[in-house]
């Protein structure tokens, strides 16, 4: 188990220490970071200044040292176009995504495990049928499309729900959150609905081939043989078997609505930190690039990791060792 | 993790002595009807193609206490039997018409929540592979009692001491603390001791066991062949044994049907049916059996099955390409082998003590004497095949010497001799289905070597000797246009010979080439590869688990046992003393054929 | 009961091509399936129209001489105010929606083809490399593959793009902005396809017919491109054709958030995203019409890959 785990932590380090290289180079090889902070017009000496501050004469090994120290103590530098710290920036925004995935995550997981469950169990009625064809609906649908669908119907046709923002915010000094007023959960709807709707999608027909895949598994013919009830064999026997691949898929779905969380802001207008991340692409806003590449591979870091060792709880031939 | 090889001695709760009708079987009025009675069964499956009656016009009784034997090739339609009793048949198949009465009554067309009764109370199924048919996330003990809880009521702690005492039944030592291991902790064997306890939870009166023995080894095989047989007698069991394996069939049955294309030829008691029997088909079923008891020269024809195989266009090998090989003379040793070893790594670590290996082959040294058939033999595991693979190439060992017709191929296996010298060493492999690349037509599969070396002139002489080598392992030379998977299970073998022909070897590696095929395609395959031995003067190494065929096939045989070689034998002496201790028990072990009469010999 | 053996007569004649292709499961399950028929001729109809855009649209879009700003913001024809000549009404700069959405499609699909096209020359390639050679080169392509893997295609797309963007001199950044999109796009492809190709090799090279080929004596490069390449193509044509799907997604996305294809040269997706500014004033046709060609025909190609997935899958039938 021990093992295990530093195993896989040992990979998450080696992730980190990558993608700490990727942002690094973004400093030194997008744009001049000289011209980025003080404009193009600026004397010779003020820039021979800035470069002596930023330490850009220094051997290339060092300033990498320097970065990963600034970043392992939160430190991610100043915005180019903001001029202000990019992880005061990120703070700022971070409840508002998360909230954002959080309840997205919800509606995602519940909606998608047991429309994948009912159309894997009951594959040949008519409610399968049309869940499975408007699924596959949904996985062609752009989420940014379904966003402006949502918007031109209930914000600009019926006028129910708003069409941009987060609401009503309530400040609880370490957290701002729009989830405990009325007009926060109107705001939300909306967007958590477009964010959710590909990876409902996509998890109920994975849990229903693997629903499918474990029902012509000889241990649930056996378990047929036995005279076993169909309850026992749907839900003891099968889905039991079927929820270890699902794990896996319940990492990459909040993955995935992190990545996805990025276009639903855009179409919101939803003050997070994939709207500030795009923003600072549009921008060349290098330091909020750097700083959200770090952070996002951070969070899935810790995903994957909280998968793995769920997969250790509920399979016990990972657990023994042995396969 | 247990082996089968150090079982508790409780193992066998019967013995030989419980073999005798048990106290607890009542006595039934001599009028009871049978326990099964399956009248002009039918079982048809409707494909794209039209239908197919998997079984036509069964008729078969089963009493209680008795062990009613179902033989047949594949695609006899077996196991469809078994399945249309429990009405458990594969979508899209259906029981087109007859009747099956249990105990009396009709249960065909009753319903599913009826059938679900008769399920595990009445009647329990044992599947062929054991390491599948249990639910890998539950405990053995959680399985057992949600059976015991469906098929008596028992729950919670009563039903548990019930599951426990039924494993003890099946020979599960400690029983109790067993409960809590999880399938993957047991070994194949005891999984299957599982299975039928599983099987037994709900004190059936039938048990229909599919294949329950073919994928485990024979030493395993006779184990639980011994408790199947003891339950029935104990517990006046009425059991089907669905199988394509003559040897099961004279171990176990008291009554036996022969299948042949979807119907019963001929059904009786088993010395009757393996010792005299009436129908041609099941003359030459029996005839094309290895026999352990003696050597013969050639399998009897087995024409009623291949539908006589395309009497081959025999070649004149002296004057032909296939004569003119141009691999090295050798001096009379075709393969050496010394002290050879091989370990494979199980489990990764980066600490070397960490680590767990496997030792394959350990310690091996064998010679092969040019013209010789020589048998390799041993149990799953036993390290057989990666010694062959080793002198294939396909490995490269850990140390020890490998020569070749005289040629190191170990040291510098790129060296041009090196390659020479294993172009003369061909392999036919075990699995008939993935050892043809399904995506090239027969005349590609058989002309790469002969591209590749450029041994022929031209294109057209190329397939020229394509078309004559189909001919010459009877398949004819219009099959070089097809695909592989247009042939049957021994066609392909055809062609794979052909393919290894291909390069002119001197020296053959047969890994287990016939293990996948019914008995009866078996003896053609083997008749075809004695020919060819005697006509090219080939070099065999033999691979087998199957003893019965190393007495038919080799002159002299290794016994091998967990990568190292426990006894090399001429293959008479072998048989008829063996030396080492494992070499006995393995001879011991052999289903005995005394029931078979001399048919076809 | 897939147990009945074929049991053919080798001196019979073999069949011919087609007949073998009329003959197999696969054109079987497909003359069965009304949905993947429909959906195939709709794929072939989307790309012919679209690759036949300058021939069949009733205007080019990048031709100054055919736009009049006069002509702007026309609704569709049977709206009140439409006119005939526009059937689905003209964009904010007076062009005719009905061509720039086929010269738009077709911009779509030559991205979605050469990005799913880069990927999968990649990751077959690496893949199959890996699965076959194994070891240390092995751990190392699919390390590679694992971690790019953990972060969403879409976001590494946009990460990409935007690095390419800024190396990019702003003179010819919009020149070669379909290029960026292509490789952005195609590069977080890859994965996928190695993952897939890597796992069908391994299922390959265990087979006999492989250690066959390696007794004979041929080398590994043959090996790999003459035997196992070929057999790792059914998984690999399925993971294309939903990846087209979802690259055709990837870019409409990219230019809908502005990184992608300029307005100069519009995709469907930036069709979309200039259509938003004018939909909360009631042009709705400007944003509706590009929505729907491109939902349509990536629900038409993933119908397609839905239904390849069963077919070429044996064990799911």
């Amino acid at each position: 188990m021990l093992a295990f785990i530093l195993r896989r932590l040992a990979q998450s380090v080696l992730v980190m220490a990558v993608v700490s290289v990727i942002s690094f180079s973004l400093f030194n090889f997008v744009g001049d970071p000289v011209n980025n902070m003080v404009g193009q017009d600026a004397t010779r000496e003020r820039r021979a200044e800035i470069r002596l501050e930023l330490g850009l004469d220094d051997p290339i090994l060092v300033q990498y040292a320097r970065f990963v120290g600034n970043i392992l103590s939160g430190d991610f530098g100043i915005s180019y176009r903001i001029k202000q710290p990019v992880d005061d920036l990120i703070l700022e925004r971070l409840p508002a995504t998360l909230e954002l995935v959080f309840v997205s995550a919800i509606i995602a997981l519940v909606f998608g495990i047991s429309l994948g469950v009912y159309t894997g169990i009951r594959r040949d009625s008519w409610i399968s049928r049309l869940v499975l064809s408007s699924s596959l609906i949904g996985v062609s649908l752009p989420t940014f499309i379904i966003g402006i669908g949502l918007i031109y119907l209930f914000a600009v046709h019926l006028r129910w729900l708003p069409s941009s923002g987060r609401g009503g915010v309530v400040d609880l000094g370490f957290w701002k959150t729009s989830l405990l007023t009325v007009d926060g959960w109107r705001s939300i709807i909306l967007p958590a609905i477009t964010l959710s709707l590909f990876q409902l999608t996509l998890i109920l027909r994975l849990v229903r081939a693997e629903m499918l895949e474990v029902m012509r598994t000889d241990y649930i013919k056996f378990a047929r043989a036995r005279g076993l009830s169909e309850r026992s064999i749907n839900f003891v026997h099968a889905l039991r078997n079927t929820l270890v691949p699902v794990v896996t898929i319940i990492g990459l779905n909040i993955g995935g609505l992190i990545a996805f969380s990025v276009i639903t802001e855009t179409v919101f207008q939803w003050p997070g930190t994939g709207l500030m991340f795009i923003q600072a692409v549009d921008f060349v806003d290098v330091p909020i690039m750097a700083a959200y590449l770090v952070f996002v591979a951070l969070l899935f870091v810790v995903i994957n990791l909280i998968v793995d060792i769920l997969y250790f709880v509920i399979d016990p031939r990972i657990r023994m060792g042995g396969s | 993790m247990s082996g089968d090889g150090d079982l508790p001695p409780v193992m066998l709760p019967s013995g030989r002595t419980l073999r005798e009708p048990a106290a607890r079987a009542e006595a039934k009025a001599p009028a009871a009807p049978p326990l099964l009675e399956l009248r002009g069964l039918s079982v048809e499956f409707p494909t794209r193609r039209g239908t197919v009656e998997a079984a036509r016009n069964i008729n078969l009784v089963v009493n209680a206490g008795e062990v009613v034997g179902l033989v047949g090739e594949s695609g006899a339609g077996k196991s469809t039997i078994g399945n249309a009793v429990i009405d458990l048949l594969e979508r899209p198949g259906r029981v087109s018409a007859g009747s099956v009465r249990f105990e009396g009554e009709e249960i065909r067309g009753r319903t599913e929540a009826e059938m679900r009764r008769i399920r595990g109370d009445r009647i329990g199924m044992i599947f062929q592979d054991p390491q599948t048919s249990l639910n890998p996330l539950m405990t053995i003990g959680d399985q057992l009692a949600e059976t015991i809880a469906k098929t008596t009521g028992l729950r919670g702690p009563a039903a548990l001491a019930r599951a426990a005492e039924l494993l003890q039944q099946v020979g599960i030592g400690e029983a109790r603390a067993r409960l809590k291991s999880w399938p993957h902790e047991f070994s194949g064997g005891m999984r299957q001791r599982v299975v039928i306890a599983l099987a037994l939870a709900g004190d059936p009166d039938l048990i229909i066991a599919d294949e329950p023995t073919t994928a485990l080894d024979v030493s395993i095989q006779a184990q639980i062949l011994d408790l199947i047989k003891a339950l029935c007698r104990e517990r006046k069991l009425g059991v089907i044994i669905v199988t394509h394996d003559i040897g099961v069939i004279a171990e176990i049955a008291d009554r036996v049907a022969v299948m042949y294309r979807g119907e019963i030829v001929e059904e009786g008691p088993v010395a009757q049916i393996l010792g005299a029997p009436r129908h041609e088909y099941t003359k030459s079923l029996i005839a094309a059996v290895p026999r352990a008891d003696r050597k013969l020269h050639r399998f009897a024809s087995v024409d009623y099955i291949e539908g006589g195989a395309s009497a081959a266009r025999r070649i004149d090998i002296a004057n032909h390409w296939l004569g003119r090989s141009e691999s090295p003379k050798g001096t009379g040793v075709a393969v050496e082998i010394e002290h050879l070893n091989l370990s494979f790594v199980l489990q990764k670590a980066l600490l070397k003590k960490n680590r767990r290996m496997l030792k394959a082959v350990n310690d091996v040294s064998l010679t092969i004497r040019e013209g010789e058939t020589f048998g390799l033999v041993g149990e799953s595991g036993s390290g057989k095949s990666t010694v062959a693979r080793l002198l294939a190439g396909l490995y490269r060992p850990d140390s020890g010497m490998i020569r070749v017709l005289g040629q190191d191929v170990v040291t510098n296996p790129r060296a041009p001799e090196a390659r020479r010298a294993r172009r003369a060493l061909q392999m036919i492999f075990q699995d008939p289905y993935s050892s043809l690349n399904s995506r090239m037509k027969v005349l590609d599969i058989v002309a790469e070597p002969i591209r590749f070396y450029r041994t022929t002139g031209s294109e057209e002489e190329t397939r020229r000797v394509v078309a004559d080598l189909l001919d010459h392992v009877g398949l004819g030379a219009a099959a070089a246009l097809r695909y592989p998977h247009e042939f049957s299970g021994g066609q392909r073998q055809r062609i794979s010979i052909a393919r290894a022909l291909a390069s002119r070897p001197r020296i053959l590696i047969c890994d287990e080439p016939t293990s996948a095929l019914d008995v009866s395609v078996q003896a053609t395959i083997l008749n075809l590869l004695k020919d060819l031995q005697e006509e090219l003067g080939l070099t065999m190494l033999f691979i087998s688990h199957d003893l019965p065929v190393i007495r038919q096939m080799c002159d002299r045989v290794a016994v091998m046992r967990h990568g190292a070689i426990c006894e090399t034998a001429e293959t008479e002496q072998l048989f008829a003393a063996p030396q080492h201790d494992y070499s006995k028990h393995l001879l011991g072990l052999m289903p005995s054929m005394e029931l078979l009469g001399p048919t076809g010999l | 009961m897939s147990a009945v053996e074929p049991r053919v007569d080798p001196a019979a004649k073999p069949p011919s091509a087609w007949a073998r292709l009329r003959e197999s499961d696969v054109f079987h399950s497909f003359v069965s399936t009304p949905s993947a028929m429909i959906a195939a001729a709709f794929t072939v109809i989307a790309i012919l129209a679209c690759f036949a855009a300058p021939l069949i649209a009733p205007f080019n879009p990048f031709d100054p001489a055919q736009i009049s700003l006069w002509d702007g913001k026309l609704p569709p024809a049977w709206v009140e105010g439409g006119q005939a000549q526009y059937v689905l009404g003209t964009d904010n700069q007076g062009r005719d929606m009905l061509s720039t959405i086929l010269y738009g499609g077709r911009l779509s699909i030559i991205v979605g083809m050469a990005a799913v096209g880069l990927g999968m020359v990649l990751g077959v390639g690496l893949g199959v490399i890996a699965g076959y050679v194994g070891g240390a080169l092995d751990a190392v392509i699919m390390r590679i593959a694992d971690v790019q893997l953990t972060i969403p295609g879409i976001l590494l797309a946009i990460l990409i793009n935007g690095i390419g963007r800024a190396f990019l001199p702003p003179e010819i950044r919009e020149e070669f902005a379909i290029y960026v999109v292509i490789i952005a796009i195609g590069l977080t492809d890859w994965p996928q396809f190695a993952r897939v190709a890597r796992g069908a090799t391994l299922v390959e090279a265990q087979k006999e017919y492989v250690q066959a080929a390696r007794v004979i004596g041929l080398p590994g490069w043959l090996i790999m491109l003459r035997h196992i390449l070929p057999n790792t193509l059914r998984p690999v044509l399925v993971i294309a054709t939903i990846g087209l799907a979802l690259a055709v997604i990837a870019e409409a996305t990219l230019s809908f958030l502005g990184q992608g294809i300029p307005p100069t040269t519009p995709s469907l997706g930036t069709l979309i995203r200039v259509g938003n500014e004018y939909l909360f004033s009631g042009l709705w046709w400007i944003t509706l019409f590009p929505a729907i060609a491109l939902v349509v025909l990536v629900f038409a190609v993933n119908l397609l890959g839905d239904w390849m997935r069963d077919a070429l899958n044996p064990k799911l039938r």
